[in-house]
């Protein structure tokens, strides 16, 4: 473990469009994430979290501020960074096994290391049997299985989650929250993970930041102290999530005006 | 051409749409590209009379092209033409969708009307509306009905295929919500199903137009006295190029106005597709 | 409303139809007869020309143009389309003049080509290449331009370099729309030669059809119409046969 967090955010802000169309999507946030961690970005619809995380991958460019990566400046999209998206993002033109591998082959890897590679995050992933088929043949839980196991095989040291499982109904998502909580035990990744689900922020996440309405700050982090293996209907779980709802609450009255 | 593709960073950003243009900036950009269009077509033409590369007349510039446009509407005779070609588009197309909307609703909606017309529809789609315009000619002569009743028959087909597809596919969903509510009948096909389908309907007007435009030019080359089309092919026989480019372009104008027109009332009528 | 299995069935009803007016107007004489002529007249034609060479060669000629036209065009679309696509700048520069140009429909350039080109093979070759080069090219623009931004971050952010993108992502992603394209330019090519054969031509199916006209022959007029329904339909299917094969990816198993 190097000294140090692993993702820096200071001071970033973000406003779309110009003149008298500006959109400020974020004001002033600050932010650490230290390695290995597991950080829940909550809050309301629009909050801006999703355009954080965004910045944090390298697809945006803040309006001031600065996002460093184990020190360094974040300049654009990179492999040390992966991404699951809330769309899948799945390359349908390509098997699973072509989704899986994208990364090693931009890599340059060889053929035998890849097929390795393939095929241990897709047996992590309970996928193995489906390696041939194209993404139209999947479902959508399989669909985002192949996206974590596509954004693992690279390798990165941080993984960025842009509401994964927001499109998948309530029973695959918890199947998912399970598959990816033993998943991070067996890999240790450091992983942002965005969602608007209180109940899945607390099963997840090692601390969890609750965001303002828009343009988003950071309002509170809550340090979630809860066993590795959590119990959804414990009472310290529930009284996690109503605390943090009343925090959210106020936030989310104000969208509704 | 590693360097014409915008870099990663842009890429990623807004894909290969590239970055959003202010308004003003991109209005400039659009003009000004048309502007070195017609320079560039000027300084073509220029070149062929300066090098004589071949005889001028194969290559107008645009001076000569509105020259000659500005010439014929001074001998009133522009219009004559422009009327002309307008009337039969208007007429045929007019004719063409009020039969296409009226036989496409019932068709979509009656069962009794859509075996009836099916198979008749099914043996002339594949067939070019062009191949049939000789047999009209001859049906009819080479008089103005000939030409009105070949623009109906093109346009019939588009409108009323894309109307039968309205009213038939429009959201079961909502035609049971409507149902539920207490709608019936005649009430529940004004009010529910002749809305839903409207933009398929609008859809299958703006293909008409275009249609129409399209193809009443072969038959004002074939079998007409007045007309755009005539104009164009007329000057054929003296090598009159700068007529011919005029015409067609007057022609293209028509047509860009007769699809606003249609994209106009396809706003209005679905004013609730686009809201704010 | 059209299944596989109700096709034939409405094929053959119209058939049945056609034949009922026909023979019925012979018998009772509402029009002149020749006017509306009978399947089996139509059938009789088609077979006189078959026999005597007539229909085959016109309709390879109207074919050869169709595809030397077409595959010019295609070629020039594909390699513009896709430059205009990639190339911000050039997009911005050349959509206002195809914006301008587009709207003039084709056929009003048909005498133009006459002029330029000649009689020969060479004006109806050049005017379907034009015919079928704008919307190709603008549809595969259009396809390249809309690939869509998730696709470029995620491989991005697996690594992809601008040439990964542009090599492994844009080019299959667009493929599809690249298709279909093609595919209703040809369509489209097919539309167009039976009117560009109608003046300034001694061969092809719309000469043919003309001809009908000339000698007062409606039954000939028809059987060339019939003969390009059945030619569109047939590459039609064809066309998309091919496709579903090519994109296979794309279908649900």
């Amino acid at each position: 473990m190097t000294g140090g967090p692993k993702i820096q955010i200071r001071r970033v802000s973000k406003a779309f469009g110009a003149g008298a169309r500006v959109m400020p999507a974020l004001a002033d946030v600050e932010l650490d994430v230290a390695e290995r961690e597991f950080v829940c970005l909550l809050g309301p619809s629009g909050c801006g979290k999703s355009t954080l995380l965004n910045i944090v991958a390298g697809f945006l460019s803040p309006t001031t501020g600065t996002v460093r990566v184990d020190g360094r400046p974040v300049t654009g999209p990179a492999p040390e960074r992966g991404v699951v998206f809330q769309e899948y993002a799945l390359f349908p033109w390509l098997t699973v096994t072509g989704n899986v591998e994208f990364g090693p082959v931009m890599q340059g890897r060889p053929a035998a290391e890849r097929r390795e590679v393939v095929a241990r995050y897709l047996d992590l992933v309970g996928l193995r049997a489906h390696a041939h088929k194209f993404p139209a043949q999947l479902s959508g839980g399989m669909k985002q299985r192949v996206a974590i196991a596509r954004a693992l095989a690279n390798t990165p040291a941080i993984v960025l989650m842009d509401e994964p499982f927001g499109a998948l109904d309530a029973q695959t998502r918890e199947t998912l929250q399970d598959e990816l909580s033993r998943i991070q035990h067996l890999e240790h990744k450091t992983i942002v993970f965005v969602t608007h689900s209180i109940r899945e922020a607390v099963y997840l996440a090692d601390r969890i930041v609750v965001m303002t309405s828009v343009p988003g700050r950071v309002k509170q982090i809550f340090t979630v102290k809860l066993p590795e293996v959590r119990d959804r209907f414990a009472p310290e779980f529930t009284h996690y999530e109503a605390e943090i709802t009343s925090v959210l609450r106020e936030e989310v009255a104000k969208v509704r005006e | 051409m590693a360097s014409l593709v915008s870099n990663v960073s842009t890429l990623v950003e807004s894909g290969l749409r590239g970055p959003a243009l202010a308004p003003r900036r991109a209005l400039a950009f659009r003009l000004g590209a048309v502007a070195a269009f017609v320079a560039l077509w000027s300084a073509l033409a220029g070149l062929v009379v300066a090098f004589k590369l071949f005889n001028p007349i194969f290559l107008p510039g645009p001076w000569l092209v509105l020259g000659s446009l500005a010439e014929l509407a001074a001998k009133g005779q522009l219009w004559a033409h422009v009327a002309a070609t307008l009337e039969r588009v208007a007429i045929g197309f007019g004719t063409g969708a009020a039969l296409g909307v009226g036989l496409g609703l019932a068709a979509g909606h009656l069962r009794p009307v859509r075996d009836l017309v099916e198979p008749v529809v099914e043996m002339l789609r594949p067939i070019p509306p062009l191949a049939v315009l000789p047999l009209f000619i001859v049906w009819v002569g080479i008089g103005e009905p000939s030409k009105v009743g070949f623009i109906t028959y093109a346009t019939f087909f588009p409108i009323f295929l894309t109307t039968v597809t309205g009213v038939r596919q429009m959201d079961p969903v909502l035609l049971r919500a409507a149902q539920s509510l207490g709608a019936r009948g005649f009430r529940l096909f004004v009010r529910v199903i002749l809305p839903a389908a409207l933009p398929d309907i609008l859809t299958g007007l703006r293909l008409g137009v275009a249609l129409a435009f399209f193809v009443i030019v072969i038959s004002e080359f074939i079998a007409a006295e007045h007309g755009l089309g005539y104009l164009i092919n007329d000057g054929r026989n003296f090598f009159l190029v700068p007529q011919m480019l005029g015409a067609a372009v007057v022609l293209g104008l028509l047509g860009y106005a007769g699809n606003g027109l249609v994209r106009l009332l396809e706003r209005r009528l679905t004013r609730w597709q686009h809201p704010a | 409303m059209r299944t596989a299995a109700t096709r034939p069935a409405a094929l053959a009803a119209a058939l049945a139809v056609w034949a009922v007016i026909a023979h019925g107007n012979a018998l009772i004489g509402v029009v002149n007869p020749v006017l509306l002529p009978t399947p089996l007249e139509v059938g009789r034609v088609t077979v006189d020309l078959a026999g005597s060479g007539e229909l085959p060669r016109h309709l390879l000629t109207s074919l050869g143009r169709v595809a030397q036209g077409f595959g010019l065009a295609a070629l020039a679309a594909l390699g513009l389309g896709l430059l205009v696509g990639f190339c911000v700048p050039l997009r911005l520069m050349l959509e206002p003049v195809i914006e301008f140009v587009r709207p003039i429909p084709p056929l009003a350039f048909l005498p133009m080509f006459l002029v330029w080109f000649g009689l020969g093979e060479t004006s109806k070759i050049v005017f379907i290449g034009y015919t079928t080069f704008f919307p190709m090219f603008v549809a595969i623009a259009a396809t390249v331009v809309r690939v869509d931004v998730v696709l470029l971050r995620a491989a991005a952010s697996l690594g992809a370099s601008r040439a990964d993108l542009v090599r492994r992502v844009v080019l299959p992603a667009a493929l599809p729309g690249i298709v279909v394209a093609l595919r209703v330019g040809f369509g489209l090519a097919l539309f167009v030669i039976v009117g560009a054969e109608f003046m300034g031509a001694d061969a092809g199916l719309g000469h043919l059809i003309m001809e009908g006209r000339t000698f007062f022959n409606p039954a000939q007029i028809v059987m060339g119409a019939l003969a390009l329904g059945l030619l569109g339909s047939l590459f039609n299917t064809l066309l998309l046969a091919a496709e579903r094969r090519l994109l296979r990816w794309r279908a649900a198993a």
